[in-house]
């Protein structure tokens, strides 16, 4: 077979540039003075332990595991707030769709409130709301969920911190190496630049890479804005010279 | 000069304290789902020793963390990972090789039922020693923590390991070591901050 017809072999995963990601210790964070560590992380090329991942099949999925209005909801009832669409794609770094990917989602309901029994806000619970769902992207890394609008609430941090409305995301991809746990913002939420959480964020360009823009083209008219928001994961070295032993 | 046009990983930002309303929602109460991923590791009759892997989260004043999830992954008894990249073989189809914990809702305390993973080479060929991939996550943690659990009564794979022999501090790798217990259990506390801070990975 000539190597021109064979695709080059995935290597190990480009490193995670820590000087994009947040540091670990944000003291403005107050939480997390006490939860990072201090020693200097040990860096070392991935592994097989880390260039492989579980599989997850899309027949694992409820009908309404990605649909957050209904998958708590009484029968013919459904979870109060707007009516919003998140979709986007999970992408590598060299711009390749992540088919097969877990999605996991989690937020509080449309007045600020989690379902968690050590969660106290005064906001009332959603009868239909549970809060969480999940999807697992298709070929084209593509994913999509419905859900209410979550609402802002305060938290205890300083005297008077709120969170900015957010939705929480946990994505699987390939590599373990690629594991990742981030949040969504919306567009225009005035909470953004005073929150410490986003303030852990180091420059614009990531607080904005993680920031939903409304996108009209989606939302279904008389029904459900949208919003998209696209996730990228790390990605793996192609290459014919890898000095690697074959099956690693 | 071109641009060189790769995409930007997603910043991380930290689980908060409500993870397992979304990673494991019926331990928090919310039927749904027909229960939470990696709670069972084994799906039948397994190859190899099993075992019972506990621990505990400390920060850095020695609180157990109680909002922590912890996942780990791990090949099988044969060191076959349970994965769609593995090309070396096919692994034990009794086993996923996936565990996710939430830890106990009081102590913090995460527990998992699984397999003694079987070595598995660097990718230079060398083998490593037999260990466990951890990830933790929590409130006040801004990017998943990576660390790994190698096996105390492994002593000559662990001497010969790849990454275990090529730290520097020789003295902090019994915190990546898991303890075997006098009930047959290993432990493998955590601790983000200290003395005995866990040696964490930039992998």
């Amino acid at each position: 077979m000539s190597i021109l017809n064979t695709p080059p072999k995935p290597a190990g995963f480009i490193p995670r540039d820590r000087a994009w990601q947040p540091d670990a210790l944000t003291p403005p964070y107050k939480t997390s003075v006490k939860r990072s560590p201090q020693a200097a992380l040990l860096s070392f090329p991935t592994t097989l332990s880390e260039e492989t991942s579980p599989v997850f099949g899309h027949s694992m999925l409820g009908a309404l595991d990605n649909d957050l209005i209904l998958n708590y909801a009484a029968a013919g009832e459904s979870a109060i707030g707007p009516r919003i669409i998140v979709h986007g794609r999970v992408l590598d770094e060299n711009g390749r769709g992540v088919p097969g990917a877990l999605v996991e989602f989690w937020q509080a309901n449309a007045g600020g409130r989690y379902r968690h029994k050590k969660e106290s806000y005064l906001a009332p619970l959603d009868p239909n709301f549970g809060g969480c769902g999940r999807t697992i992207t298709a070929e084209d890394g593509s994913y999509e969920f419905r859900t209410v609008q979550p609402g802002p609430y305060p938290w205890p941090n300083g005297m008077n911190d709120w969170r900015p409305a957010h939705i929480h995301f946990s994505i699987f991809g390939h590599g373990f190496a690629q594991r990742l746990i981030t949040q969504m913002y919306f567009e225009g939420d005035p909470h953004i630049k005073l929150c410490p959480i986003v303030g852990v964020l180091k420059t614009q360009e990531a607080i904005d890479a993680l920031t939903a823009p409304l996108d009209m083209n989606r939302t279904v008219p008389m029904d459900s804005r949208a919003f998209k928001f696209d996730m990228v994961l790390r990605g793996q070295r192609q290459t014919y010279f890898e000095n690697r032993k074959e099956g690693l | 000069m071109q641009p060189l046009d790769y995409l930007r990983e997603s910043p991380s930002q930290t689980a908060g304290p409500y993870v397992h309303i979304g990673c494991t929602p019926n331990f928090t109460g919310i039927d749904i789902y027909g229960g939470d991923l990696g709670t069972h590791m084994k799906t039948g009759p397994v190859q190899g020793t099993e075992i019972i892997l506990k621990g505990i989260v400390f920060d850095g004043t020695g609180t157990p963390l109680r909002d922590a999830m912890i996942e780990i992954w791990q090949p099988d008894a044969a060191g076959l990972f349970p994965s769609a990249n593995e090309t070396r073989g096919k692994a034990d189809p009794n086993f996923t090789g996936w565990g996710r914990s939430p830890g106990d809702m009081t102590t913090g305390e995460f527990t998992f039922e699984t397999v003694k993973p079987g070595a598995v080479p660097f990718p230079d060929g060398r083998m490593q020693a037999p260990h466990i991939t951890a990830w933790i996550v929590a409130r006040g943690i801004n990017i998943g923590l990576h660390t790994r659990i190698y096996f105390e009564d492994e002593a000559e794979a662990n001497a010969a390991d790849p990454i275990l022999s090529r730290i520097e501090h020789q003295n902090r790798v019994p915190t990546l070591l898991a303890k075997k217990q006098e009930d047959g259990s290993y432990r493998f506390d955590v601790h983000l901050q200290g003395p005995h801070e866990t040696i964490f990975f930039d992998i």
